[in-house]
C-alpha cells in the first residue's frame, strides 16, 4: 500500500508585527511544519512500522525555501518528497481550495495511493477544506477530522473515529482509496533522529512545476481575492495589571479573595 | 439567481444551534442580493425538525427524509441536487466537523469557489465579502469573490433567528445513488469522562502550550492546590498526553462556566474560546497582549507566566 501525504509549511507570526497590504511583513514571520501535518506524517510512517504501508510519500505545493521543512518529515521515516512549483503560483497572493485541489489531483494521478492523509487544517489560513475537496476531485472516499485509524486496512475498508464536537466521536468505516484529514493527538509525533536527519539530506525531493503535471495555468488562478488584513478591532475592556510579578500576582491573588473563591 | 440555500446541522435528534445562525446569515444575504431564503434540512425527523427552523425570514423549508445520522455522501448528493433545482446563489453550511465533511466535496462538485470559517458575510449584487480570521485569530482578512458559492459560517458569530415564519414546507424528492455512498457510521461514542468533571468547578486554573514542557505542569497543579481550585487546559496539553482527555477546555472537549477562569499560556484560539466564553470572570496571563484571548479577558497579566504562577502560589501559601 502506498500513502501520499500532503504537508505545508506554514508561516508562523511573532507577538507583535506589522502588516503590510495584505501580508504580514516578512521580518515578523517564521516558518514551521504545519502541525496538523505533522500528525499526518507520523500517523502514514506508523502504516509503514506497522508493515501496512509499502511507500510514504510527501508532497507540498511551496517555494524552494520550504525545502528544509519539508524534510522534517523525511527525517521522520518519508521515503521521498514531491514539492510542485511554479512561477505563477509566486505571484498569486492566496491559493484557494479549488487551486490546491488541482494541483495536488493531478499529483494523486501521477502517484496513484491507496491512501491520502492530510492535515485537518493548515495553521495560517485555516482553510479546512483541501482534503474533502480533493477526495471529491479523485473520486475517492474520505473522512473529515479523523483522531483514530485502525491499522487493519486489509479489507480494503479503513475504521476510523471522527472527531465531532463536545467529546463525541463518530465511528465510521470508509472505503479505500480514501483521503482522511487528521486530527491532532491522534498519535504523538516523533522527534526525528540525527540519524534520520542525515538521511533525509540523501532522500529524493523531486521538483515538479505545473507544466510536468499537466495542469493549465488557468486552472490555479484563485476565485478568492485577498482583499485586506488588519489587526481585529478589539472590542475588550480587558484590566491589565501592570508592574512585577509580585505586583500582578498580588492583585490577581486581591480578585480571587474578592470574587469568594480562594482561601 | 439570487437565492440562499442555508444547509442546517443536526445531530442525534437534536439540531444544532448554528442552525438558526444559519438562517439569520442566509437572511442578510438574501436580503442583500434579493433573493430568497432556502432552507434545507436532510437526515433524522425532519418533520420535527423544519417546524423548528420555521422562523422569520424563511421563505421555503426543503425537507429530506433519507437515514437518520448524517452521512456526507447522503448529504453532498442532496446539496448538490437541491442546487440543480433551485439554483441558488450561494450556499451556506455550518463550519462545524460535519459542514467541513460535505461542503468542500459539494463545492468542488459544483465547482464553485468555496470559502469556510467565515464570521461575516457581505454581498453585493454579484460579489461576496467574506471576512475570516488567519493565524490563529491574530488578523482578520476580507477576501473576495463573485458569482456563486459555497461559504462555511463559524459558530456564535450570528444570532440565532428568532420568531415564527411562515416558510412552506416541501419534501425534497432526493434521488440517492447508494452505490456512491463510500462510508457508513457504526456508531457513536462519549469520551473524556473519569475522575473530575471539570465543568462542576467553580475555579479552574487552565494551562496551555506556553507550559513548554510536562514537568512545568507541577507549577500549575501547586498553584490549584494553593487556591483549592481545579486543573483543566487547551487541547495541545491533552494532545501530549500530559493531562487527561477530561481536563480540555473546548469545542471538542468540555464547556465549562466557572466563576473564575484562569488561562495561562493559552493563545485563545476560536476552538477554545468556545468553550470557556460564558465563564463569569476569565483572567488570562500571557507574555503577549495581542494574543486573541485578551478579547474576552477581564483582566489579564502580559507577563512570563514562570514568574506569575509561583509568585501567586505564594500569595495563598
Ligand atoms: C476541529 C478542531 C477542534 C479543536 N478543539 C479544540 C478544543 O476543544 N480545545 C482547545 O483548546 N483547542 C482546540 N483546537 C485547537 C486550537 O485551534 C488551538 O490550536 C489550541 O487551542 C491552541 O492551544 P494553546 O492556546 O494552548 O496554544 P498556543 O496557541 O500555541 O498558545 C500558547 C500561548 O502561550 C503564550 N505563552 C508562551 N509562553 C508563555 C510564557 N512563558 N508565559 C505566558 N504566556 C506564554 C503565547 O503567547 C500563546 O498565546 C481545535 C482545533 C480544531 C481544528
Amino acid at each position: 500500500m502506498k500513502i501520499l501525504v500532503t504537508v505545508k509549511e506554514v508561516a508562523t507570526v511573532e507577538d507583535e508585527f506589522e502588516i503590510e497590504g495584505t501580508e504580514i511583513a516578512d521580518q515578523y514571520l517564521g516558518a514551521d511544519l504545519n502541525e496538523w501535518d505533522d500528525y499526518a506524517v507520523e500517523e502514514a510512517v506508523q502504516l509503514q512500522e506497522n508493515g501496512v504501508a509499502d511507500e510514504v510519500v510527501t508532497v507540498t505545493i511551496g517555494p524552494e525555501d520550504c525545502e528544509q521543512t519539508i524534510r522534517q518529515a523525511l527525517a521522520k521515516g518519508a521515503d521521498r518528497a514531491i514539492r510542485v512549483w511554479d512561477d505563477s503560483l509566486a505571484e498569486a497572493d492566496l491559493l484557494d481550495v479549488g487551486a490546491k485541489t488541482e494541483i495536488l489531483s493531478a499529483v494523486v494521478e501521477a502517484e496513484d495511493p491507496d491512501l491520502v492523509l492530510t492535515g485537518v487544517q493548515a495553521g495560517d489560513d485555516s482553510f479546512g477544506a483541501t482534503g474533502v475537496s480533493l477526495a471529491e476531485e479523485i473520486g475517492a472516499q474520505w473522512g473529515a477530522v479523523v483522531n483514530h485509524l485502525e491499522h487493519d486496512l486489509e479489507d480494503g475498508v479503513a475504521s476510523v473515529r471522527r472527531e465531532l464536537e463536545g467529546g463525541v466521536e463518530e465511528l465510521t468505516e470508509i472505503e479505500l482509496p480514501a483521503v482522511l484529514t487528521i486530527q491532532t493527538g491522534i498519535n504523538e509525533p516523533r522527534y526525528a533522529s540525527l540519524r534520520g536527519i542525515r538521511q533525509a539530506q540523501r532522500k529524493p525531493l523531486d521538483v515538479q512545476s505545473l507544466d510536468d503535471l499537466g495542469v493549465e495555468g488557468s486552472a490555479v488562478d484563485s476565485e478568492l481575492e485577498l482583499t485586506d488584513m488588519y489587526e481585529p478591532e478589539s472590542e475588550s475592556d480587558v484590566t491589565v495589571w501592570e508592574g512585577g510579578a509580585d505586583e500582578t500576582a498580588s492583585e490577581l491573588g486581591e480578585l480571587l479573595r474578592e470574587k469568594g473563591v480562594a482561601p | 439567481m439570487s437565492d440562499v440555500l442555508a444547509v442546517t446541522d443536526h445531530r442525534r435528534g437534536e439540531l444544532r444551534d448554528v442552525s438558526y445562525e444559519l438562517i439569520t446569515a442566509g437572511r442578510e444575504l438574501a436580503d442583500a442580493t434579493g433573493g430568497a431564503l432556502h432552507v434545507a434540512v436532510i437526515s433524522g425527523t425532519v418533520d420535527e425538525f423544519a417546524e423548528k427552523l420555521d422562523r422569520e425570514g424563511v421563505d421555503t423549508i426543503h425537507t429530506v427524509d433519507h437515514g437518520e445520522e448524517f452521512n456526507h455522501d447522503v448529504y453532498t448528493q442532496t446539496v448538490t441536487q437541491l442546487y440543480d433545482e433551485l439554483a441558488p446563489q450561494y450556499v451556506l453550511a455550518p463550519n462545524s466537523v460535519n459542514g467541513l465533511d460535505y461542503a468542500p466535496a459539494v463545492a468542488n462538485q459544483l465547482d464553485l469557489p468555496i470559502v469556510t470559517d467565515t464570521v461575516d458575510l457581505e454581498a453585493d449584487g454579484d460579489s461576496l465579502t467574506a471576512t475570516r480570521e488567519m493565524y490563529g485569530g491574530k488578523v482578520e482578512t476580507t477576501a473576495e469573490l463573485s458569482g456563486d458559492a459555497v461559504v462555511t459560517i463559524r459558530g456564535a458569530e450570528w444570532p440565532a433567528a428568532e420568531g415564527t415564519g411562515d416558510a412552506s414546507i416541501e419534501a425534497f424528492d432526493v434521488d440517492i445513488d447508494e452505490d456512491a455512498v463510500g462510508s457508513t457510521v457504526t456508531g457513536f461514542e462519549e469520551v473524556g469522562g473519569g475522575d473530575v468533571d471539570i465543568s462542576e468547578a467553580d475555579v479552574l486554573v487552565s494551562v496551555g502550550r506556553g507550559i513548554e514542557e510536562e514537568e512545568n505542569l507541577e507549577i500549575i497543579r501547586e498553584l490549584a492546590d494553593a487556591l483549592d481550585a481545579t486543573v483543566s487546559s487547551s487541547r495541545p496539553i491533552v494532545d501530549n498526553g500530559w493531562l487527561p482527555k477530561n481536563r480540555q477546555v473546548g469545542q471538542s472537549g468540555k464547556v465549562v462556566t466557572p466563576d473564575v477562569y484562569v488561562a495561562i499560556g493559552i493563545s485563545g484560539a476560536v476552538q477554545h474560546v468556545a468553550g470557556m466564553k460564558g465563564s463569569d470572570t476569565i483572567v488570562a496571563i500571557n507574555t503577549d497582549p495581542n494574543a486573541p484571548i485578551m478579547d474576552i479577558a477581564d483582566y489579564a497579566i502580559v507577563d512570563d507566566l514562570f514568574d506569575v504562577v509561583p509568585a501567586l502560589t505564594e500569595e495563598f501559601q
